[in-house]
């Protein structure tokens, strides 16, 4: 954990309240996002009980199954709940602009500038905490290879129209929410616990009530008292007031109000059905309200200036999966192949470091706990020496005296980063400390952000008394080298993958033949 | 009666023992009909001096070769080593564009051309790069061979993108030293062979389990009295030994103890190799204030008492100096802080630094900040084995380690919870086990400071 997180954690246990960790909100949050509540059946992977889902936190369309190990039942859940979601995640696929990106000519090899479409907004999910997003996941897996009548007219058992693209659509969201900022998919625990340090552990934050008692407690009420209300008061029944967020459920209830439920529903009791809604409603609103509860803190913080920026690449996401489904592509498979794996990872590292990045350039909270690290420093500029780099063109390559209380781990040579107004950033190394090592005196030598010219640009050089604020890391971190195509896979990596043609790349598993998941 | 020897017993002289290995491996190197060829090396075992000669056998057989270190620093030394053994060998420093890609030392080598594109090395025997840099390189014709250096700290997607620039190769590498590692989690592809977060020597073998694989036999760093440990301790079932014997090493002080705790545990270190400076139990935040003062004046008094080291590499005892030295931490900010703890104490020339930057390096004496010292919990990070194996096997003489007590308990406190995850190859040992059988056999060698 950072220090300056450890920090935030020690001061609000002392205050008994949440303390905040940005002044910003470093998360896209849609104007009508699709909140999802799933609970699901213990014992049973992938057998959903119920559901709250909605864009509206007045009505939400509730879902359930009264006896979840019904098939029939499951797939009209499911059937259902594709029903809710696609017409959602659709709504935003024809609102289009179009950007201008370079893409390799197939005839010439030459890099053109092509036309394409960038749907205006994308569709974001969000569901109470994280296994929330894992059971998303698992959900996407469970119906994507699904086949529907019309889809295979000899398929034994057809899922009812929209399931399969359903499953793609969750698969999709589920592997978007893994790369470092992305907002498609997100989970209110993991929302939360960006913006606000609490005074429990980490896994006890997973606990949407508990983490919403630190934040916003009820008044006159100390936080950790009404965290551990929320985690296991239990009224007279032994029923939690504060249900867990799921899907998960608890198993009191399990065991004293939904099994004798379930006992009636099987044996044709009238109503039962009713009553089963009706139990799997109570322990779901209550999540459903705290998730937009947890909506409301989130608006309250004013949007960081970069969100935006990280928004547009979900929206380049959203946009080129409506490309795949709208050109009939395969489900995605089962595992990604070597290269596809190598490829998601390297994107995935760059995602973080520009995060990491971005939070910082947003936020001077975050920026403080960088500089704590030793990542960043800020300095008060005493001298500028102008000097010139040699060689047959000289350019400027000032060296800038600055004063800090900041000890920022630098080596000899060391890169700086130092954002200039129109989102430009300027470069530096770094040269020496102060006249007897003095740590509190920093001597570095601008390298770049001067224009191409011999003399800089009229305000690109700091004057005595700017203050500044340098970074050790790269502003916008750029990818990696690219990775061969997955035919030419070398042979250190087991050789180009069967292409889905010809070979049975769905071979079913050897242990269970019916499972082709 | 004894049942015979399945295979002939490795010679008793450590030296016939690692040229065994040696010829073995070259033998394979240039002759068998597979593509790869995989050595693991114990620290200190002269894996570098084994690629120096790989290198120069294969040039010699006229395949032109290309070598694939992990970074700058690798890639300069390997240029150095080529060419302080052979230095008529055409060898080519392929660099990035950045200013200052490469060591100026190489500049005043004859044989050695330094350029950021493989054209104009196209006439170069040998060429040595990052694997980050080859990973740029498109070339028309994949080369004959590749030698891949610390293949065990490449990971597997770098392989990736460089496997397809060479026909067959030679790997190199210490698979006790730190895994690489992904700063986003990758779990989704634990299990799967070609996982891009495991190593590159893991996912070669995976797909090719009948490569012809070697080890050496002899750690020529490593005193007598640290290869049983360190082989017992992160090498268990491929055990090593010292190329040297237990009266071959000798260090020695001009001036005499004081009695303090520092000169004490120095006193343990000269004799028996290893020493503990074990502080009060406390929870600290990383950059411990008491322990990083002790570090620094283990070595200010390392320094001051005018220590001489005896070895086999020279006749009469060598002084001890501050570029002997090595101080090795788990986290850059407490290497910092020893750093500025050090300058305070007027201390210069004595190298700080994290595991991971250690790692490859040798020095005569090491005083390590245990990387468990002062911590409320285990985690992976800390217990990862590597880390403990880096920082206990940089030393010719002894290692002087300070640690806050109480760290047996912390560890019983924090078994191993990772979930185990199908496919993977469990690592043995476990970090765990690993810092409970080096705790157990630094007590012996404790000082209470």
């Amino acid at each position: 954990m950072p220090l300056i997180e450890t920090l935030a954690r020690m001061e609000a246990v002392a205050a008994g309240r949440a303390r905040p960790l940005t002044t910003v909100r470093h998360r896209h949050l849609a104007e009508h996002p699709l909140v999802l509540v799933p609970l699901t059946t213990s014992g049973e992977a992938g057998a959903p009980l119920g559901a709250l889902v909605g864009t509206d936190r007045e009505k939400p369309r509730l879902l359930t199954v009264p006896q979840p190990r019904d098939r029939d039942l499951r797939f009209g859940f499911l059937a259902e709940l594709a029903e809710a979601v696609l017409p959602y995640v659709d709504g935003f696929a024809d609102d289009i602009a179009y950007e201008e990106r370079k893409e390799t000519d197939p005839e010439s090899g030459k890099q053109v500038p092509v036309q394409v479409e960038l749907c205006t907004d994308a569709p974001q999910l969000i569901v109470p905490s994280a296994a929330g997003v894992a059971y998303v996941r698992l959900l996407g897996r469970s119906m994507r290879f699904r086949r529907t009548a019309e889809q295979d007219p000899e398929a034994p058992h057809p899922a009812p129209p929209h399931v399969p693209l359903l499953g793609r659509w969750f698969t999709h969201f589920g592997e978007r929410a893994r790369v470092p900022g992305a907002c498609l998919l997100l989970s209110m625990t993991g929302l939360l616990t960006r913006h606000w340090a609490t005074g429990q552990s980490a896994l006890e934050d997973q606990h949407l009530a508990a983490l919403l008692a630190w934040i916003d407690p009820p008044p006159g009420v100390p936080a950790q008292q009404a965290a551990e209300f929320a985690e296991a008061a239990r009224d007279a029944d032994g029923q939690l007031h504060c249900p867990p967020a799921g899907p998960a459920t608890d198993p009191a209830f399990d065991n004293r109000l939904l099994a004798p439920a379930m006992a009636r529903y099987d044996a044709g009791v009238p109503g039962a059905a009713q009553e089963i809604a009706a139990l799997v409603e109570s322990r779901l609103r209550p999540t459903w309200d705290a998730v937009w509860q947890g909506v409301d803190l989130l608006r309250a913080l004013p949007e960081g200036a970069r969100v935006a920026d990280r928004w547009k690449r979900d929206r380049w996401s959203y946009t080129s999966h409506r490309d795949r489904i709208r050109a009939g592509e395969p489900p995605q498979p089962r595992q990604d192949d070597a290269v596809t794996a190598a490829r998601k990872l390297a994107s995935r590292e760059t995602a973080q470091a520009l995060l990491d990045a971005q939070e910082a350039l947003d936020d001077p909270l975050v920026m403080a706990g960088r500089r704590l690290a030793g990542e960043a420093f800020r300095g008060t500029v005493t001298e500028v020496e102008m000097a010139y780099s040699k060689g047959r063109r000289p350019m400027p390559r000032p060296v800038v005296t600055l004063r800090t209380g900041d000890r920022p781990q630098l080596d000899a040579g060391g890169r700086l980063h130092r954002a200039l107004d129109g989102g430009r950033t300027q470069t530096a190394e770094f040269v020496a400390y102060g006249p007897g090592g003095d740590p509190g005196t920093l001597l570095i030598r601008l390298t770049g952000g001067m224009g191409r010219g011999r003399t800089p640009e009229p305000g690109s050089v700091p004057e005595p008394g700017d203050a500044l604020c340098w970074t050790l890391f790269e502003h916008a971190p750029r990818g990696g080298p690219a990775l061969p195509e997955p035919e030419d896979t070398p042979w250190t990596h087991g050789g180009p993958p069967p292409a889905p043609g010809d070979a049975p790349s769905a071979a079913p598993d050897p242990v269970t033949p019916e499972d082709y998941l | 009666m004894t049942p015979p020897p399945l295979t002939a017993p490795p010679p008793a002289d450590p030296a016939a023992a690692a040229a065994a290995a040696t010829d073995a491996i070259l033998h394979d190197t240039l002759h068998s009909t597979r593509r790869g060829v995989v050595v693991d090396s114990p620290p200190g075992a002269g894996k570098s001096t084994l690629v120096v000669r790989a290198a120069r056998e294969l040039a010699a057989a006229g395949r032109r070769l290309m070598i694939v270190a992990q970074t700058n620093a690798q890639v300069d030394d390997l240029v150095l080593r080529l060419a302080a053994k052979d230095p008529d060998l055409p060898v080519g420093r392929l660099h990035s564009s950045e200013p200052a890609a490469h060591d100026p030392a190489l500049a005043a080598l004859p044989a050695v051309r330094t350029s950021a594109r493989i054209a104009d090395l196209a006439d170069r025997d040998i060429v040595v790069s990052t694997a980050a840099k080859w990973a740029y390189t498109k070339v028309e014709e994949p080369w004959r061979h590749a030698i891949v250096d610390e293949a065990y700290q490449m990971r597997s997607d770098a392989l990736l993108g460089v496997a397809g620039l060479f026909e067959r190769a030679l790997f190199v590498g210490d698979p006790g030293q730190l895994d690489p590692f992904s700063v986003v989690g990758a779990d989704q592809w634990a299990g799967l062979s070609y996982d891009p977060s495991a190593s590159a020597v893991a996912t070669l073998l995976a797909h090719n389990p009948d490569l012809p694989q070697h080890r050496l036999p002899v750690s020529w760093r490593l005193p007598a009295s640290a290869a049983p440990l360190v082989s017992s301790a992160f090498y268990p079932y491929t055990p090593f030994r010292s190329g040297t014997g237990p009266g071959d090493r000798r260090l020695a002080f001009g001036v005499r103890g004081d009695g303090s705790p520092v000169d004490r545990v120095l006193d343990e270190a000269a004799a028996s190799g290893w020493g503990l400076l074990e502080l009060p139990a406390r929870h600290t935040p990383r950059t411990d204030p008491e322990a990083v003062g002790a570090l620094a004046r283990v070595v200010r008094r390392l320094l001051d008492r005018g220590g001489a080291a005896t070895s086999e590499q020279a006749d009469a005892p060598e002084p001890l100096t501050a570029a002997r030295i090595a101080v090795g931490t788990a986290h850059r900010d407490q290497a910092a802080a020893v750093r500025a703890a050090l300058a305070g104490l007027g201390v210069s020339g004595v190298t700080v630094d994290t595991a991971n930057r250690l790692q490859g390096r040798e020095f005569d004496v090491t005083v390590v900040l245990h990387p468990l010292s002062g911590r409320p919990d285990a985690t992976a990070f800390h217990l990862e084995t590597g880390r403990l194996c880096v920082l206990a096997s940089r030393h010719r003489h002894a290692c002087i380690v300070v640690c806050r007590a109480g760290v047996t308990d912390l560890l019983d406190e924090h078994p191993a919870t990772e979930p185990v995850q199908l496919g993977v190859t469990v690592k043995f040992p476990d970090g765990w086990e690993a810092n409970h059988s080096v705790m157990a056999h630094l007590s012996e060698h404790r000082v209470v400071g």
